[in-house]
This record gives structure tokens, sequence and C-alpha cells, in this order.
């Protein structure tokens, strides 16, 4: 009983962080709440459109783990959210269902420190100026200038990219959830489901059982009966 | 500090010829004598490396997609670049009008630097002088190497 409880735990426990984490990713992707953009391909495929949802859904459930990787998935839950490449332009608010995949895109990667494109496409008056002005000695820019010039370009430096996230107490606290939902399964299952225990395991049985066992001199050298003091009457 | 030069000499080699072959000593189980199993590519040194990536930064006319193309490429490598090749990519940014790369590129070579804590500070000090020349301001002096 104890095997299987185990069991069960495990198989939860490893499958239930699996979907914890597709399901918090896909969630979180899905309301457009992603700080974490998966990394995607460093040679994405080309004019990808989007894929029906229930490919996507096979396709997810088929990662076991974690972000790394060069998977189509992700491809394709890059491709379904509104974050990513076009939510930096600014110029307008729509959640948009898809990413046009055939025009470059900007990724923060600490292996790629220059994306395809630059963070912010539509730049306004104010911002051209600057860049006017960066064609210039670079001397003349205050420090306020250039850190606007850098977040022109980029979205996230590198030590932001390099934050920890909290999502290990998610799936850790996911994980115990489920483990107690299993633990109250098990238990509703030892006492609704099993049939009565044999007939053999009462007290009465073993001890019967066990006394015919040191009548036989069951492994009487280095075993069973090798324990028992046969002249006291006791265990050893 | 010339030592401290030779301590950060690029760890992997790519050959000069078209094959991208790793040398790297296979196993030889058949000759009993010392032959070695090289692969017959050429090895390409590591100052032949170091100007060939100078070479590449310091073409006149680069444009802003080689700049992007040769430092993702550089920053693949398992090394850190050496100053005199940063050096050049930094004047490609200038030539290119593009202040927010070079600072990009000089928080991309402190990541790849990764638990050698020693590197970046020497990399600054190599390249302080064109830093200075050209006004770049590191990611500290503008606060952005902190959350």
């Amino acid at each position: 009983m104890f095997y299987s409880a185990t069991l069960i735990l495990v198989q939860s426990a490893s499958s239930i962080t699996c979907f914890l984490r597709l399901f918090t990713c896909t969630s979180l992707v899905s309301l457009g709440l992603n700080s974490h953009p998966p990394p995607p391909c460093l040679y994405p495929s080309p004019s990808l459109t989007r894929l029906s949802w229930s490919t996507l859904r096979t396709t997810m459930l088929h990662l076991t783990t974690g972000r790394v990787g060069c998977l189509l998935s992700k491809q394709a839950v890059v491709a379904l959210t509104s974050s990513g490449a076009r939510m930096s332009s600014h110029g307008h608010h729509e959640v948009s269902d898809s990413v046009d995949m055939s025009q470059p895109m900007y990724w923060d990667r600490l292996d790629t420190p220059l994306p395809d494109r630059p963070w912010k496409d539509v730049l306004d008056s104010t911002d051209k100026s600057l860049k006017q002005k960066e064609k210039g000695p670079w001397t003349a820019l205050s420090k306020e200038e250039k850190i606007a010039l850098y977040r022109l370009k980029f979205n996230h430096t590198y030590p932001e990219m390099k934050r920890p996230s909290h999502e290990w107490k998610t799936v850790i606290g996911g994980m115990f959830i489920f483990f107690g939902i299993t633990g109250l399964v098990v238990f509703w299952q030892g006492h609704y489901v099993y049939p009565p225990q044999p007939h053999t395991f009462g007290e009465e049985w073993q001890a019967k059982q066990i006394q015919r066992m040191l009548d036989m001199r069951i492994n009487p050298i280095e075993g069973f009966s090798a324990q028992w003091d046969y002249k006291n009457k006791q265990w050893k | 500090f010339s030592p401290v030069g030779k301590m950060f000499r690029p760890v992997v080699r790519l050959s000069t010829s078209g094959v991208r072959s790793l040398t790297r000593t296979r196993p030889c189980y058949s000759a009993p004598l010392a032959s070695r199993c090289y692969s017959h590519a050429k090895v390409e040194t590591d100052e032949e490396f170091d100007a060939r990536w100078v070479t590449y930064f310091s073409k006149p006319d680069i444009d802003a997609w080689e700049l992007k193309k040769g430092m993702n490429t550089l920053i693949g490598y398992d090394l850190v670049p050496e100053p005199k090749i940063l050096d050049s990519a930094l004047r490609a940014c200038r030539r290119l009008n593009d202040l927010a790369s070079a600072i990009r590129i000089l928080e991309a070579v402190k990541d790849k630097s990764g638990p050698h804590k020693d590197i970046y500070p020497y990399l600054i000090q190599e390249l302080q002088p064109t830093l200075i020349e050209l006004g770049i301001s590191t990611p500290e002096d503008l606060g952005m190497d902190i959350l």
C-alpha cells in the first residue's frame, strides 16, 4: 500500500510540476503578463503563422523540460502573445493575436546582445532629436541622455534579464497542493476501494505463523531462527 | 600586465579552413606508436583569430547588420574577446552612431566573463583610452549594472 502511495505521489508530482509550469507559463502568457518571454530560437522559422490551439496544446504537453530550447511550441507561444516584439512600439495598445514572424523581432537574450531590431521602433520627436544628437560627439551627451538612448534600443539591461524570479515558489507550492490532493485520494481509496485485509494479517495468526517458522527452524544459521534464543524462549 | 593579457587567451579555437572542425585529440586505438589522430585542418592561432575579428570590425563602411552579426557570433563563442577586438567593435559603433550598442557590448562581455570577476575590470582598464576618446560611459557609470 505504501508502495502504491509513493508511486502515485511521485508520478503525480512529476507530471503536476510539468503541468503547473506549463499552466503558469501559458496563463501568464495568454494574459500578456509574461515578464519572462520564452527565449525564441536563434534562427526562427520564417513566416510562422498562428498555429491551431489544439496543435499548440499537444505540442506543449510534450514538453517535459523547462524554458531553454528551440522548440516549435515556444514559437507558437510567442506567436499567440501580445508581448514580445510589437509591444514596444507604443503605437497601438490592442492585444494582437499573432506576432508577424516575417519581420525582424526583438528579444532580450544573454547570448544575443544585439537583437534584430531596436526595442522602440516608433520614435517621437524628442527621441528623434536625441538620435540626431547621437550622431555628434558622445562626450556631449549627458548620463540621462545616454540612458535614454540605451532604453530606446533595448528593453532590459543584462542585470534585468538575469533577475531572479519567484516562479519556484509557485511550483513548489503547487506541488505540495497536489501532494495533498493525491494524499486525500489515496486515503479515500484505502478506505473505500481496497478489499478487507486477508485474515492471515491478524495478530493471532501472525503469532502462530512466527511460532511455526521457529519450530521449522527457518534460516537457523544467519537468518530468522538464528535470532531466536531457543533456550530462553525470547529474541536475542 | 602582459602575463595577465595571456591569461585571457581564448580557449576554443576554430580552424580557418572551410570546415569548422574543433581540433581535439581523438583516442587512437590502432597505432602502437605515438602517432596522433589530429584532424588535418589547419589550427588558427589566437593571434590570427584576434586579427581576423579586429579586421572584421574595422571595416570603414560596416553596416548595422554586420555589427550585429559579428557581435552575436563573437559572444556565441566560448571565450571573452580580447580588448583589441572590443576596441574595434566600439569604434564600429561610433561609425554607426550607435551608443546604445556600445554600452550593450560592454554588458555582454561582462556577462561572458561569468564567475571570473577579474576579467571585466581588466577589459575596462584596457579600453579606458577608447572609452574616454569616444565618450562611451560604462554601464557602471550610468548605474545600469544594478537592478
